[in-house]
């Protein structure tokens, strides 16, 4: 696999340094840990932060969505690895308005550990209170009785928008942390996977795919999905994911939703708004309405190809949260 | 026998030379469980120990603040899952070596039970579940028994060094119940488990490094 690398082993500094020198007026790196990104945007006094991150590899996910509306900070982990509690604490301490801070990461054996664990030192060294957040959308990773053990993927981004607009509001920790896992609640994706990524530390492929299969249900580091299968159109594609998603989620006539396409890195726009026009036409046969919609790469892995589809099932509050403005370098809504 | 603040540090070091040795062998088991950079991942924790091992903790000389500074920097260099498991794992071996310049034989042996039950207890894994627990739960049972027998470390650690080995090779015919490979159900069957791989080479690292030490010794 051909990437523009230097050293692969410095690949993630490397990235986060043109990062922060791409988008100045957005974001800087700490001078306690070259891993922790907070916004330089003045944010009000007593409003509760916002701590977004995860393993690189995803981008813009996940400092793409430090920014006003969104994150206040982040902490960026090795490809596809947790941050270590470090970074995640230094964000944490600069972040804190004296009115707590939110953690928001998927479910993830690594996340959940050093996310506990930082909010634990949060806690007890520095007196700051921590609410946390755990995205759970992936409908292809456990059963519906047990979504406490869902991955989060692609989903996430309702979760930041969902947290970062109640911080905006005003509300309290306590509150936001509510908004955030109601947001969750009512978010189920899948995806579909169709090639592998190249970890660029070790030059190889994440799985194994011939060219005329696909993999239903993959997961964003190319964890195995639901099933190995022939290729298939996009519509009977997007059929099956929607399907799912559906059934699952209970989501059905007069219902209001979120939609997201996501792209995981190196499927075309082309591809992606294809799969969009299918999804559309199914909800609006369905009778479900489009509130509104994003297609594009919001949370990719690497270069792998294949894409997910979002819904997340609306009301009025979850409504305003998702029209609040947005505006970071990799994502503005206005 | 006997481990000074130097022997322990020989033995990091020596830890740090065999993952380069092994990172490849321990991508390629996780390429077919997880997302391949087992051996990557372990290789950026030991690299940051080298690090330290050549700088910063040159004249250290309490076993203790050795075994706390490895924890926190493999920690720090690595997050991940592995991270918080060995960071536990060393802070609380350096609990039993807090103030100590030399580590005897008792010692030795409170320190490996510490690290292997400071691993279990943060990730919440049981034997059977396809994890390096299944490596070191074996390895601390038969190394706290046959010590408590034997009082010779060396023996003792030796013979647990051989159920670590069995507990490693039991991790081909099990399904993966813990972390990402979990969701791969049946298709885990056949593989060994590359953290239960890696903590087995780790351990056996310790036993080459006592047995070269006693002989120095002898």
């Amino acid at each position: 696999m051909k990437k523009l690398v230097n050293n692969p082993v410095n690949v993630v500094d490397e990235m986060v340094e043109g990062y922060v020198r791409a988008h100045p007026d957005y974001i800087k790196q700490l001078s306690s840990n070259n891993r922790a990104l907070v916004t330089v945007r003045e944010t009000k006094q007593n409003k509760v932060g916002i701590l977004i991150g995860g393993g690189s590899g995803h981008e813009p996910g996940f400092m793409g969505y430090v920014g006003e509306g969104m994150a206040d900070g982040v902490a960026v982990g090795n490809i596809f690895s947790s941050p270590s509690p470090d970074p995640i604490l230094e964000v944490t301490k600069s972040i804190n308005k004296e009115s707590g801070v939110v953690y928001l990461y998927g479910n993830y054996a690594g996340d959940v550990m050093n996310f506990g664990m930082a909010a634990e030192m949060a806690d007890l060294e520095e007196d700051i209170e921590v609410g946390m957040a755990i995205a759970t959308d992936d409908v292809a990773s456990a059963p519906k009785e047990e979504k406490e053990k869902r991955r989060g993927i692609a989903g996430e981004l309702f979760i930041y928008k969902a947290a970062g607009a109640a911080a905006d509001f005003g509300c309290n920790l306590e509150e936001v942390v509510r908004i955030a896992r109601k947001a969750n609640d009512h978010t189920w994706s899948m995806g579909v996977g169709t090639s592998p990524c190249y970890h660029p530390q070790t030059g190889k492929p994440s799985f194994e795919i011939g060219d005329d299969e696909m993999e239903i249900g993959l997961g964003h580091h190319g964890e195995p999905g639901l099933e190995k299968g022939p290729l298939e159109t996009a519509d009977k594609l997007a059929d099956r994911l929607l399907n799912d998603i559906l059934i699952d989620s209970g989501i059905t006539k007069g219902d209001e939703v979120a939609v997201l396409v996501n792209g995981l890195g190196s499927t075309p726009k082309m591809d992606l708004y294809i799969v969009y026009r299918r999804v559309e036409q199914i909800l609006s046969e369905q009778g479900i309405k489009i509130y509104c919609s994003y297609v594009g790469d919001y949370i990719t892995s690497l270069e792998m190809g294949g894409c997910s589809v979002t819904l997340m099932k609306l009301d009025d509050e979850l409504t305003k949260v998702m029209d609040h403005p947005v505006n970071c370098p990799m994502f503005v809504q206005k | 026998m006997e481990l000074t603040s130097n022997g322990l540090k020989d033995f990091f070091k020596e830890v740090a030379g065999m993952v380069e040795t092994e990172k490849d062998y321990l991508c390629e088991l996780d390429r077919k469980l997880g997302d391949g950079d087992h051996g990557v991942t372990m290789s950026i924790g030991w690299q940051a120990i080298h690090d330290k091992l050549t700088n910063e903790l040159v004249d250290t000389e309490d076993c203790g603040k050795i075994s706390v500074t490895i924890g926190k920097t493999f920690l720090n260099a690595v997050g991940s899952s592995v991270g918080p498991l060995y960071a536990t794992g060393f802070m609380r071996g350096a609990k039993i070596a807090k103030n100590k310049t030399v580590l005897n034989e008792k010692d030795l042996a409170a320190y490996w039970v510490a690290f292997a039950n400071g691993v279990k207890e943060r990730g919440q894994a049981e034997v059977g579940d396809k994890t390096m627990v299944d490596t070191l739960a074996p390895f601390a049972e038969t190394l706290k028994t046959c010590f408590d027998d034997t009082q010779d470390f060396e023996t003792a650690f030796s013979t647990a060094v051989n159920a670590a080995e069995a507990g490693m090779n039991s991790t081909k015919d099990m399904i993966s119940k813990k972390g990402r490979s979990s969701r791969l159900a049946d298709r885990s069957i056949g593989v060994q488990d590359p953290g239960a791989t890696s903590a087995y080479f780790i351990l056996s690292t310790f036993l080459k490094v006592i047995k070269s030490n006693s002989s120095k010794t002898a």
